[in-house]
């Protein structure tokens, strides 16, 4: 009964992990704009069929199959910078609905364009993670479980290190604070803020490596719920904290993953989504985040 | 802007008033609802290229009746709106026989208004309950939900001497939950309770959690009555967590192979799904089908591909046997008719099920193979 | 002033009735085929979902994603009244339509009062979540008839369905455009400009927000009621976000603010992709290209805060005697 429960708290960390890393990148950008990017979870889905797209010329020439996420990163990282420039830049200074509903278009075209090109039909995954599972207290984890969670708050880490110590973190820091102020500080707010896109974008990428080699198969939608989720751990966490959103993404998969063993099996989106409506009802500012006081 | 939006408007709908009259006195004109977009678009391609394929060699040798065949495929999306509409341009275009739809509620939603008007419906592929027991003029090609729950329910206890049963299915999904109904139904007649059951929802990616406690319990079967897309992420997880028995599936499973990557395909041994038919097969009329498909399409025809292709035929045999292309003429020919189809010989109850054998496909390195047939309840 | 708005009403009511007829008479005597029938039901029910969004999008400036969340909860519970009740046909229908009306407005009480203390993202966010619950619970519950969805819904011959959709239509845009025309309409227009200013000039948000909710989802439980009765099945799959977008695109295109353009704009957009069904994969491309491009160069939709009137349009044309100080009170 202990090494199930165990097993399960595992898996929840497994999923948590990746839900963390999707929730950076919302994260990230809500922080420095105040938007939620909806295309976000789509990121992840082009991320998927980028990889898809390469893994065929990479098994021909021999490379390892994980070069894959070398080359949808800097790919993925420049379609954020694509997005950024040509849907939200324009509509910096515009009403916040404006900008939302943007974000929603961006979304959407996002899906629309993968279902053209790589048809609406599940297209399979290959292993790309050739690693053996490793023994944790009498529990066998697999490849998959323990390099995510590894990457993840690997990843996290060397995050918040950048955003604390570099210069184009500082810029970012400054930015989210005041834009206004930032600038006559001499910081170029619209290249922070492409800077923020990009890494979202990136982190989005190795969100869906890890999500694919958990999951075998991308289909055009797959951003939708994952990117739900996201946002409710980001939420869960704080939006705008890095630690906030790990530890949301963390807690948002453990939940799943014992409602699914001790509640129900069929109802854990429910539940995620009433978390949501309880964080936002009665802790807004979720686990990590400062309390904003609006100003006339 | 506004004077654009008008002559948009007025051109729609002169388009839509002029409507298409394709039906003239050489031709026979047909309609069929498929989703050819959206997330059944699978099906609907597949079920779509069986009927054209089927329209093409009729054509080609000479028709019905002396007559061409003409078949206009409508997208319906997946949608009950959508295919009511649909359905409602085909008949106004003077279609009296329809080949649809594809999906079951779509299908269930036309066939009310298909009672109304008398028009003849033959579904290739809808298998939920109540369809065509709610008029004389609706039949269907495939077996039904509850039919092949039974027969693997039948295939567990009896083939696979099966004690211990696990079940798992998606309670969103009218198809999977029906095949589940009645497989547990006739599981417990046969004298098993299965020891797991646990439902999951549409947009669930992880079933570990699930399938641990499942495996806990070392059943000697797990059933997955579901679509491939799902069925290939359980199938995956539970050799992930170290199951190697046998996973069984329904007729959904079709296109199992092309959601699981090359390199993975062993983890698919030891898995038996009912079907309508097996490209394996070496009955004369499959293998001249799944050549013919092949040379058109460049791959292997699904299940589904082979039901249109079989509707197709079974009009061309009600038509002829009635001699006539009255609509009440061919449904009632439809219940004399005995037609040697890719998915078995068929001939219609007084319901308008076929009766016909179900095929169970065993795979093994990715390839599928007839494990066995089975006698139609 | 009286006699003004009397005239108004019997300008808009011939206006509306020709219109009808136009549409009814051929659909009787066989020009329409059902299928034009069938869609002009569509662009009926569609137009009273656009609207209805466009109450909370457009006039209180909040964005909404779980419109067809409301419109499920009108539609099941239409649907399983209607099974449950043996009365003539139109009787039924009506009555059906303001059962489901009702239902979805009270969960539209439920959901705007935790919903009122948020804004902006995160209430899109909400609304989504709770969209997705009522999905969920729908297909989990035993009587909606689960996945399986719910089956057997009486229906009624497709004129008569024609007429009630049509004037459902009808009279849901105009109890809006008398609500938001009204004091309550000024207040949250003035929510949606500034919602604390407007706070400090004594308008209870809470009470004002709440309101709208509760009409926003009255309409859509009654487009709804009229869906479900239409199609005969529903199933709650189809009530999914990407339904909730749907409708969120018409009122956005139209012009948020303008219950002309969330008209126009639900017609256009529904019997578009019809004539149009071969370009069915690039419909949302479209879509989704025109709401970015709008976004940047027009944020107020196409028709902006316009608004249709037959009176203003008689008087252009020179029919009737323009008055004098025609906004000089109300």
């Amino acid at each position: 009964m202990m090494s199930q429960f165990f097993h399960h708290l595992i898996l929840g960390i497994q999923s948590g992990g990746i839900y963390a890393l999707v929730a950076l990148g919302y994260t990230m950008v809500y922080g420095i704009i105040r938007l939620i990017n909806f295309a976000h979870g789509d990121f992840v889905m082009i991320g998927a069929y980028i990889s898809i797209a390469v893994i065929p010329f990479l098994s021909a020439t021999g490379v390892p199959l994980w070069f894959c996420l070398l080359i949808s990163l800097p790919l993925c990282a420049f379609l954020g910078a694509v997005v950024e420039r040509l849907a939200y830049k324009p509509l910096r200074r515009s009403p916040k609905l404006s900008a939302l509903i943007t974000a929603i278009a961006v979304s959407i075209l996002l899906k629309n364009l993968a279902a053209l090109f790589f048809g609406s039909a599940p297209l399979p995954f290959p292993n790309t993670l050739d690693l053996p599972p490793i023994n944790l207290a009498g529990i066998s984890v697999s490849a998959v479980t323990w390099v995510t969670v590894t990457v993840s708050v690997a990843v996290m880490a060397a995050l918040e290190i950048f955003i604390r110590k570099s210069r184009t973190g500082l810029a970012m820091r400054a930015v989210s604070e005041n834009p206004d102020a930032a600038v006559l500080m001499g910081i170029n707010s619209d290249r922070t803020i492409r800077s923020t896109f990009v890494i979202g974008a990136a982190l989005a990428s190795i969100a869906s490596f890890f999500y694919c080699s958990s999951y075998a198969l991308a289909e055009p939608y797959m951003g939708t719920m994952l990117g739900l989720k996201a946002f409710i751990a980001a939420v869960l966490g704080g939006t705008g904290s890095i630690t906030g959103a790990m530890l949301g993404g963390i807690l948002i998969g453990i939940v799943e993953s014992f409602t699914k063993a001790y509640i129900s099996s069929q109802l854990s989106d429910a539940v995620v989504f009433v978390i949501l409506i309880l964080v936002l009802l009665i802790k807004p500012s979720g686990i990590m985040g400062k309390m904003q006081r609006e100003k006339v | 802007m506004s004077k654009s939006k008008l002559t948009a408007l007025v051109l729609s709908s002169a388009m839509l008033f002029s409507g298409c009259a394709v039906k003239g006195e050489e031709t026979i004109y047909i309609g069929a609802l498929a989703p050819m977009t959206g997330v059944s678009s699978a099906y609907g391609s597949a079920c779509a290229s069986g009927i054209r394929l089927a329209v093409n060699e009729i054509n080609e040798n000479g028709g019905i009746l002396g007559k061409q065949l003409v078949v206009d495929i409508q997208d319906e999306k997946g949608g009950i709106e959508e295919s009511i509409n649909a359905y409602n341009k085909l008949v106004g275009n003077g279609a009296d026989i329809i080949i649809g739809d594809v999906m079951s509620k779509p299908c269930l939603a036309i066939t009310e208004l298909a009672i109304e008007d008398g028009t003849l419906v033959i579904t290739p592929a809808a298998t939920a309950e109540g369809i065509t027991e709610n008029g004389g003029n609706i039949f269907r090609v495939c077996f039904t939900d509850d039919i092949q729950g039974k027969i693997m329910a039948r295939y567990t206890a009896d083939d696979l001497d099966a004690e211990k049963v696990a079940v798992m299915y998606n309670i969103s999904d009218d198809y999977s939950e029906g095949i589940f109904s009645s497989f547990c139904a006739e599981l417990e007649k046969l004298g098993i309770i299965p020891d797991s059951i646990f439902g999951y929802g549409n947009d669930d990616k992880d079933f570990r959690v699930q399938l641990s406690k499942i495996i806990a319990k070392s059943p000697d079967v797990i059933f997955v009555p579901d679509y491939y897309p799902n069925a290939a992420l359980i199938v995956s997880q539970a050799r992930e967590l170290g199951y190697s028995g046998k996973i069984l599936g329904a007729d959904g499973w079709d296109g199992i192979l092309s959601a699981v990557s090359e390199k993975n395909m062993d983890i698919l041994d030891d898995c038996r799904y009912s079907a309508h038919y097996s490209p394996d097969d070496e009955n004369p009329v499959v293998a001249h089908f799944v050549k013919r498909y092949e040379k058109e399409y460049g791959k292997t025809p699904t299940s589904l591909a082979a039901l249109g292709y079989d509707t197709v035929y079974i009009i061309k045999a009600a038509i002829e046997k009635a001699n006539s292309t009255d609509k009440n003429k061919v449904a009632e020919a439809m219940h004399e008719i005995e037609a040697i189809c890719v998915t078995g010989n068929i001939s219609f109850d007084e319901n308008g099920n076929p009766i016909k054998e179900v095929s169970v496909i065993s795979l093994s390195g990715g390839e599928p193979s007839l494990d066995t047939k089975k006698e139609s309840l | 002033m009286y006699r003004h708005d009397f005239k108004k009403g019997i300008i808009n009511f011939s206006a509306l009735s020709v219109l009808f007829l136009a549409l009814l008479i051929p659909s009787l005597a066989g020009g329409f085929s059902r299928y034009i029938q069938g869609l002009i039901i569509s662009v009926c029910i569609n137009i009273i979902l656009a609207a209805s969004l466009n109450l909370t999008t457009g006039f209180l400036g909040q964005i909404t994603l779980g419109h067809a969340g409301f419109m499920s909860v009108g539609a099941y519970s239409a649907g399983l009244v209607a099974k449950a009740l043996p009365l003539p046909d139109g009787i039924r229908f009506l009555l059906c339509i303001i059962i489901g009306g009702i239902t979805a407005a009270v969960f539209g009480v439920i959901i705007g009062i935790p919903a009122f203390r948020l804004k902006g993202d995160y209430l899109a966010i909400l609304t989504l979540g709770f969209g997705e619950i009522i999905r969920t619970v729908i297909e989990n519950l035993k009587f909606t008839g689960g996945a399986q969805g719910l089956r057997g819904i009486p229906r009624v011959a497709t004129p008569l369905c024609l007429t009630i959709a049509f004037w459902s239509a009808v009279f849901c845009i105009g109890i809006m455009f008398c609500f938001v025309r009204s004091r309550h309409g000024l207040e949250i227009s003035a929510i949606r400009d500034d919602d604390i200013a407007s706070e400090a000039c004594g308008i209870d948000n809470a009470k004002s927000k709440i309101t709208v909710f509760a009409a926003s989802a009255f309409f859509a439980g009654v487009a709804g009621g009229i869906y479900a009765q239409y199609l005969g099945i529903i199933s709650a799959s189809a009530f999914n976000y990407l339904k909730s977008i749907d409708i969120m695109a018409f009122v956005i295109l139209g012009g948020m603010g303008s219950l002309t353009g969330s008209a126009v704009a639900a017609a256009v957009l529904t019997i578009l992709p019809e004539v149009l069904r071969g370009f069915s994969e690039y419909r949302m491309i479209i879509y989704s290209v025109s709401l970015i491009v709008l976004m940047i160069f027009k944020p107020s939709g196409l028709f902006g805060r316009y608004e249709f009137s037959f009176v203003r349009l008689l008087e252009k044309l020179g029919l009737t005697r323009r008055r004098k100080n025609e906004y000089s009170g109300a």
